[in-house]
């Protein structure tokens, strides 16, 4: 570990820019504004109400450098028939499995972000940072910004339906590292896709920082589907700040599932710009040791008929400790909206800690908005029924647990990604 | 002035209704505290009330800390720096404490009669306990309650009588340093009941505080301290209403309960300040095993209200309770909501909000339940609903549930609607003018809630709700 390259110091910077090849003069911009903002705003507190019930003193990144030398191939790991897969490690591109011509003819892009970029910078360019998120992580995404060397970029032109899932799996191996992975997702008009994007650690034990964003804009009538895996490594601190911006007609589908780190942050703003467009957020996390799993959401509500729908479910075990912050907001003259938001933690262990702050602000009458959180224990009566059976305890409150994320991973809607999951959760149990 | 007085002239029925409010009389002060907070102020406070010496260094503690902590603006709303704390006169007191009626001055007399205070409630009320600016102008109470060793009077009196039940209490619930408005109240405050209901004894009817602000940039920090002992019970009532000004006053109150084992409180509260008071209340109960404490509250005036009733539930199989009604209206931000402090097993909590916006009216739930990590079996149910009448009404809520321990469940829901064009229809086809609907309906949305009023009190509601809803549609 090169003591030098530390996230607080400019070297790291100065190291950065330098590895960069043949990058557009706005980028550059871009990356040293990024990196001029993420030196000025200051680290988060607690005070602040984005931080609430959060615990902020891990997050100085004080122990974390950052290293461009290219990164090696780490896992080959494909779920299943994917259309096509790209593959990286320690931000850096390291193969994968290309598009079918078929799809190339149709003009489907699916490429490292640095070569899209170089290749395609008017597609790239429209959306990449469009947006900047305020759900309390600027100085982070301002750090996402300055260090990013790649990630995907899938671009969907007009009415092409992409039948089978796309892949990406992005890899952090360094111990003491830290990788700034960004998904950008653009679907024109009328098209559809689905995209599996993985997020993992070499090893089980390594401590490492990542940052990632992911954005994904579904223009009118697209539809896209977005799964999430964030799977780092049981010492990793991560933030994954995400966006779905829908269109006129379109639909977002998103869903994230939550099995590793040690300290995970996860903003996901849903926003409704077109009329009749929709944003489904879902989310499964197991916490468990003393992971902390963060959660804050946001839906937007900026143009009529608008429609979106949140459920996240949270599993703790041990001291683990989640944190559901999600705010519904219906701007003035987004009428006929409909949004609904429930969070449900399932405590399985006395020590264990859920904050739920389900919000809403309605600036607009002719809507249904609803929330609801709920916190408990297992069933005492399923669980007894099954211990009346001969089934032991642990076993049965892993059936219960199995039987309550069902709900989110029968979303997922691709067998082999449900299998995937369903394995991941399994492992996960059998560490206890 | 003369403005008020031709609405006088206009009003000719005297209800107690919100626009009865909208008048004033010329009154002059016998003390007066002078504008602006400092030690002096409460040098002058403590030496006019010839309060003891730890009650003066409580208030001089109270306004340190006042001072240190910063306006919560990082939450609360904007509206809170428009208050200029140097210009509200923080102690203004007529007269001292009186019992009988003929000694309440002849102006006093005739502001409660406008309010329709003493007469219409007399019958009904065990005890009428008046308070006009600062202090206790008027207090009554019925032979029997007296000799069940019922003790209702202003908390000044309180303080100097009974120290032996008072000061083991006072401040206990809600310390000084709770919030910054809580603060202010410790320092400067003046009036309000002190109320202590002896083991055993359950007061068939209930207590009744009025209060109200007559002076233009005059301060009401009234202090609340009821302890029901052992196995009783009681019931509060508290009603409000003020003269519009052009200059917006403030009023900060603090109510402290304290629910020994077993004792069951209900405290009612219909706010109706003119739509230029600042409202900000701390309340909180500290109920003990067995102990029930409800908070039924309903905001219909002032500017801006801040109002988070809130239940320590200290002892096991403790309940607590909070029954909101918020109707917003142009101008006016109604944030209220509830809190609800889990501290020992097998408690259980109930809240229930329901909100209307009118207009460009904003109504907010913030919400607060806890339970750490040592409790077992805990149960909170939270419902929150909004409706929203116009198409530019406003509604929040900021629920904040943190939950650890074995056993305990907690559920929150809730929707924002508006009143359905179905049921509008319907009543329309049946000859109910449009206006006439939307007050049925909103009536309607509410109805649960307002059955948990006393009777009397409920029946002004109705008609409170009637008033606002003129004019809103259409």
């Amino acid at each position: 570990m090169d003591k030098s390259q530390s996230l607080l110091g400019d070297a790291v910077f100065e190291t950065h820019l330098k590895s960069l090849r043949d990058m557009p003069d706005w980028l550059i911009e871009l990356k040293k504004e990024a990196w001029v903002r993420y030196k000025a705003l200051p680290f988060p507190v607690r005070k602040n109400e984005m931080w609430r019930f959060a615990h902020v003193d891990g997050l100085a990144l004080d122990d974390f450098v950052h290293d461009d030398t290219q990164g090696k191939r780490e896992c080959e790991l494909l779920i299943c028939d994917c259309g096509a897969d790209l593959n990286f490690s320690d931000d850096a591109h390291v193969g994968g499995k290309t598009l079918s011509e078929e799809l190339a003819k149709a003009g489907v892009l699916f490429m490292p972000l640095e070569l899209a970029i170089r290749e395609h910078p008017e597609l790239v360019r429209k959306h990449l940072f469009e947006r900047m998120p305020d759900m309390g992580s600027e100085k982070y995404q301002a750090l996402h910004v300055a260090l990013f060397s790649t990630g995907v970029f899938l671009y969907v032109p007009r009415g092409v339906q992409v039948e089978l899932p796309l892949q990406s799996v992005h890899s952090a191996t360094r111990e003491g590292g830290s990788v700034f992975p960004h998904t950008l997702v653009v679907a024109e008009e009328g098209a559809s896709v689905t995209l599996f994007d993985i997020f993992r650690s070499s090893k089980e034990n390594i401590r490492h920082f990542a940052c990632a964003a992911a954005d994904i804009y579904a223009t009118a009538g697209a539809n896209v589907r977005y799964r999430l895996v964030q799977a780092w490594s049981g010492n990793a601190l991560a933030f994954h700040l995400n966006s779905a911006t829908a269109g006129a007609q379109s639909v977002v589908d998103a869903i994230t599932i939550n099995i590793g780190g040690a300290h995970i942050r996860g903003e996901q703003h849903g926003r409704i710009i077109g009329k009749g467009g929709e944003v489904i957020m879902n989310s499964l996390s197991l916490a468990r040791g003393k992971q902390e799993i963060d959660q804050r959401t946001l839906q937007t509500h900026d143009a009529e008929d608008g429609h979106s729908d949140l459920l996240y479910k949270n599993v703790l075990l041990d001291q683990a400790h989640t944190i559901f912050s999600g705010l519904i907001r219906v701007a003035e003259g987004a009428q006929r909206t409909d949004a609904y938001q429930t969070n449900r933690n399932l405590l399985l262990s006395p020590d264990a800690e859920s904050d739920s702050l389900p919000g809403l602000e309605i600036l607009a009458n002719d809507v249904k908005c609803s929330h609801g959180s709920s916190t408990g224990q297992l069933d005492d009566e399923q669980l007894f029924y099954m211990l009346a059976r001969g089934i032991p305890r642990r076993q049965a409150q892993e059936l219960l647990v199995f039987g309550f994320f069902e709900e989110i991973i029968a979303k997922i809607g691709n067998p082999h990604m449900a299998d995937y999951v369903r394995q991941l959760l399994q492992d996960s149990f059998s560490l206890q | 002035m003369s403005q008020n007085e031709t609405q006088e002239e206009k009003v000719p029925n005297i209800d107690v209704e919100r626009d009865v409010g909208n008048f004033s009389y010329q009154t002059t002060y016998d003390y007066d505290a002078g504008k602006g907070l400092t030690e002096a102020t409460i040098d002058y406070i403590c030496d006019v009330k010839g309060e003891p010496d730890w009650m003066r260094e409580f208030r001089k503690k109270a306004l340190k800390v006042f001072n240190d902590k910063p306006i919560p603006l990082g939450w609360a709303s904007e509206d809170l720096k428009t208050i200029d704390l140097d210009r509200i006169s923080y102690y203004m007191a007529k007269g001292r404490p009186t019992r009988s009626w003929d000694e309440v001055p002849e102006e006093i007399k005739q502001t409660f009669e406008r309010l329709g205070v003493p007469e219409k409630e007399r019958a009904f009320l065990a005890g009428v306990e008046a308070q006009f600016d600062s202090e206790s102008s008027y207090s009554s109470m019925k032979e029997e309650l007296f000799k069940q060793g019922v003790i209702f009077v202003s908390s000044s009196e309180g303080l100097m009588k009974y120290p032996e039940i008072f000061r083991p209490w006072f401040g206990k619930v809600i310390p000084i340093g709770d919030n910054k408005y809580s603060a202010l109240n410790s320092a400067v405050f003046s009036g309000g009941s002190f109320i202590y209901i002896p083991k055993g004894v359950k007061l068939k009817q209930p207590l009744q505080a009025y209060f109200r602000i007559n002076a233009e940039e005059m301060g009401q920090f009234e202090r609340t301290l009821i302890i029901a002992d052992e196995g009783s019970e009681m019931m509060y009532m508290e009603g409000c209403t003020a003269p519009q000004y052009e200059t917006s006053s403030l009023h900060s109150a603090v109510v402290e309960l304290v629910a020994l084992k077993g004792a069951k409180i209900q405290y009612v509260t219909v706010q109706n300040w003119s739509s230029n008071v600042f409202n900000l209340v701390t309340k909180r109960g500290l109920a003990l095993e067995d102990a029930e404490i409800r908070w039924i509250d309903c905001n219909i005036g002032s500017r801006l209200t801040m109002k988070y009733p809130a239940v320590v539930l200290r002892g096991e199989r403790a309940r607590g309770e909070v029954l909101s009604i918020a109707l917003a209206h142009d101008g006016q931000h109604q944030d209220t909501g509830s809190k609800m402090i889990h501290a020992a097993d097998h408690t259980s909590s109930n809240i229930i909000s329901k909100s209307i916006s009118i207009g460009k009216g904003r109504a907010s739930y913030r919400g607060m339940v806890q339970m750490p990590r040592h409790l077992k079996h805990c149960k909170n149910n939270t419902e929150c609903d909004a409706l929203l009448i116009n198409t530019n009404s406003r509604t929040d809520t900021y629920p904040a549930i943190t939950v650890r321990g074995e056993g305990n469940s907690v559920q929150h829901e809730a929707s924002v609607s508006k009143v359905s064009e179905e049921q509008i229809f319907y009543m329309q086809q049946r000859g109910i003018p449009e206006a006439e609907a939307m007050s049925l309906a909103v009536n309607g949305f509410v109805n649960d809630l307002v059955r948990e009023f006393p009777m009397e009190y409920s029946v002004e509601l109705r008609r409170l709700i009637d008033l606002e809803m003129e004019g809103s549609v259409g």
